[in-house]
């Protein structure tokens, strides 16, 4: 049964190891020169707090726009795809093909039971699934390490990278291997509940799509209470400013310095505590930004954020992985149970 | 070594068939006291027939004494019919070509003359069965 | 006397449609079992069902004393050629014999080679690109070379020309002379299996018309012709299968175990394909019922 699963996934593992090699290739090549690039910046070192800030946000500077930007693009990129191509080339057509060809009568009529064919081949395809995408996550991780660690040192207003947020948090650390889990479990199960190839990867693709989209703004912030904090507005931060015409109502944007934190809420409030609305400064109306913004510093006013600090992110990664393997291993078990139970055909 | 051979429309059954041609080998001296009939697996393999039908024929070849089964080797032929029926295949021979004369001299056509031999060879055949 | 294949009043339902309703068959073992009867009557589900591919909605069968697919050693036991002889068209000839090499522990390495070598197939040849009774004798090769006890054989031939079917054949009947087999093939034309089977079993319209063994039914089958009859005055223990009448004269198949004295009939013995041939028409005669026959010589 290890040689059929093989046999019969042999494409496909060539493809992904192919994949990664050339990933793996382009990740070294690049991450050797990034690294000592950093190296070379002279963040490792620093002490003085302002010095340092400045050192990291020239380093992220450089980085932007260049090759490295492209490079991290692509494996980003990668990483978000794989464990959705995964639910779509490995999970749904791994029984589907066998419904679509009739081999099922061939497979299943051997000396091994069914579920003895489904554990070989779940098992097989599920462990690559995860190797794959865990791979790509620790050679990107690593070859990102530079960056995260000049944007823990860089101030709110350059252009750090955050792990903890959800453009990133998805394709770091270990979540990759739940999604990749998750994602080919999807796949199987559409496979056995359509038996038709492309509509079980068409439902596949859109419910994995959905459900990475929907997961970090319903469900990913509240699995851990977010932490509040009020700080004053520093008006060198302040990233925006909204007047309507008659003046009556403002409402102060501004960043805070909390590098690697999820915010999730970020409000300006006055004195009372209460949302500021406005109404607008004198200068702001009739002057210009650094009068505007000079005023507004004398309104004292305040930034109400609520957000997830830097430190938890491994907690929340923990936390991902293992719901997206327990979503995955009760998708398994529904696929067995219906294998088994011969309500397939 | 004899080929078997089946009519599928004779109205014969195959195993009556196979054994009316051994019976025919044996008579006109194809089969000799000692010759072994095809195996079983050949003769289904050549003419898609169930193994069992062989083995009927076979089995009632030898409760008729004309072969005998050695196992792990084959079936052999114990007796001739060739012998005992041989002598006579001349003199009835003879008298054969002479009914035949008769019969298209009395302006039988050939189908005629075969349909006559056949019912009568079938109804005669039955009483002595 | 062992018995192969058991069924009590076995039925398949699909949502609505009937595949098989209250079948109760004891096929024995040795023999070469004919499952004929016209499409969609219920054959593909019966074999189906005894392999282990599908659950009965009710009523239960046994293979070989055991619940289908119930175990690897029961698997092991049973082999199977689907219909269309489902192959995987990506692998090589030489990929499937590994196949079967590493998926039955009873695999018979040198049995396997010798069928290849013997049907001329290129072992490098990928299955796709096989003719249909190439196919047909690879997927025969397969469940014979795993040396099973019950061959299940799933319409093999329907879509083979005459000389693919006749070698099919006798590399089937080869086969069961030297592994001693017992075969359960079904088929829509009853002319292939006339040759090869020794029991019948007959399904119309997913139920079972008549099953037992070929020399038992054409002994207990009469023809008989003679002049027009009155059907209520024929012998109680005669079950009249099929009956037409001119102004002068009736034709009966009768099951009977008696032999019929009464010179007024001409008896006949009836040929496998009559007289699945008259059960077939019996139920397409029967009111109410719309079906596909089809009945080729």
């Amino acid at each position: 049964m290890m040689w059929l699963t093989w046999r019969q996934f042999r494409t496909q593992a060539i493809a992904a190891a192919t994949g990664l090699v050339l990933m793996a290739i382009v990740l070294a090549v690049s991450g050797v020169r990034l690294s000592d690039q950093f190296n070379a910046s002279g963040i490792i070192g620093c002490q003085a707090h302002g010095s340092c800030e400045q050192l990291a946000s020239n380093f992220l500077s450089t980085l932007k726009g260049s090759g490295y930007q492209v490079v991290f693009l692509i494996a980003v990129g990668l990483i978000y795809a794989v464990p959705g191509l995964i639910g779509l080339f490995w999970g749904a057509p791994l029984i589907t093909r066998e419904i679509e060809a009739g081999t099922f009568r061939l497979a299943w009529t051997q000396s091994v039971t069914r579920t003895r064919w489904l554990t070989i081949k779940v098992g097989v395809i599920g462990l690559a699934a995860m190797a794959t995408a865990g791979l790509l996550s620790l050679m990107a991780g690593w070859w990102a390490n530079p960056v995260y660690a000049a944007s823990a040192k860089a101030g709110p207003r350059s252009t750090a990278v955050n792990r903890l947020e959800p453009a990133l948090f998805g394709v770091s650390g270990i979540a990759p291997i739940g999604y990749a889990a998750f994602g080919f479990a999807l796949g199987l199960t559409f496979g056995v509940l359509i038996r038709r190839t492309l509509p079980a990867m068409a439902a596949t693709l859109a419910v994995f799509a959905g459900i990475q989209v929907a997961w970090p703004q319903l469900i990913r912030p509240h699995l851990l209470t977010p932490l509040r904090s009020i700080v004053p507005l520093d008006i060198a931060n302040i990233t925006g400013l909204m007047m309507n015409p008659g003046g009556d109502h403002m409402v102060v944007t501004a960043s805070v310095n909390k590098p690697g934190a999820w915010i999730l809420t970020n409000q300006s409030i006055d004195a009372a505590g209460h949302p500021f609305t406005g109404p607008a400064t004198q200068a702001c109306l009739n002057g210009g930004i650094q009068a505007c913004n000079a005023s507004v510093g004398r309104l004292h006013l305040r930034q109400l954020v609520t957000f997830q600090p830097a430190s938890r992110f491994w907690t929340f990664q923990w936390y991902e992985t293992a719901i997206f393997l327990a979503l995955a291993l009760a998708l398994t078990w529904y696929c067995f149970w219906r294998v088994s139970r011969r309500r397939l055909t | 070594m004899i080929e078997f051979h089946l009519d599928g429309r004779s109205g014969v059954s195959p195993y009556l068939q196979l054994i009316q041609q051994v019976r025919q080998a044996l008579r006109l001296g194809l089969l000799i006291q000692g010759d072994q009939l095809p195996t079983v697996k050949d003769v289904v393999g050549r003419l898609a027939i169930n193994p069992n039908t062989v083995l009927k024929a076979y089995r009632e070849l030898e409760y008729e004494g004309l072969v005998g089964a050695r196992p792990g080797v084959g079936t052999f032929v114990t007796r001739t019919l060739a012998d005992e029926s041989l002598a006579a295949h001349g003199e009835l021979r003879t008298e054969l070509e002479r009914w035949l004369g008769k019969a298209r001299r009395a302006g039988l056509e050939e189908e005629s003359i075969e349909a006559l031999i056949l019912t009568t060879f079938r109804a005669t055949m039955k009483e002595t069965i | 006397m062992t018995v192969v294949l058991e069924s009590r009043a076995l039925s398949k339902r699909y949502g609505r449609r009937r595949g098989l309703t209250d079948c109760t068959l004891s096929v024995p073992a040795g023999r070469v079992a004919g499952l004929v009867g016209p499409n969609g009557a219920g054959k593909t589900t019966l074999l189906h069902l005894a392999v282990g591919l599908l659950e009965p909605t009710s009523g239960t069968i046994d293979v070989l004393g055991a619940r289908p697919a119930a175990s690897p050693e029961q698997l092991a036991r049973i082999g199977f050629v689907a219909q269309d002889t489902p192959t995987y068209a990506g692998l090589t000839v030489a990929d499937h014999l590994k196949l079967g090499a590493r998926m039955n522990p009873g695999w018979d390495v040198g049995l396997a080679r010798s069928r290849i070598g013997a049907i001329g197939l290129d072992p490098r040849q990928r299955a796709g690109k096989l003719s249909g009774g190439q196919r047909a004798q690879l997927a025969l090769t397969l469940a014979i070379a795993k040396r099973p006890e019950f061959l299940l054989l799933d319409e093999p031939v329907s879509s083979l020309d005459p000389l693919a079917r006749r070698e099919f054949l006798q590399g089937l009947m080869e086969a069961v002379a030297e592994q001693g087999l017992s075969v359960l093939i079904s088929s829509h034309l009853v002319a292939d299996l006339e040759r090869v089977c020794d029991y019948l079993i007959v399904l119309i319209d997913s139920r079972v018309q008549l099953s037992g063994d070929v020399d038992d039914l054409l002994a207990s089958h009469r023809l008989l012709t003679g002049p027009l009859c009155d059907m209520a005055a024929l012998p109680p223990r005669w079950q009249v299968v099929s009956a037409s009448h001119t102004d002068r004269q009736s034709t009966l198949l009768i099951r009977t175990a008696d032999p019929v004295h009464d010179p007024a009939w001409t008896v006949e013995q009836i040929s496998m394909e009559d007289l699945v041939l008259a059960y077939m028409s019996k139920a397409a005669n029967t009111p109410a019922r719309d079906r596909t026959l089809e009945v080729q010589r």
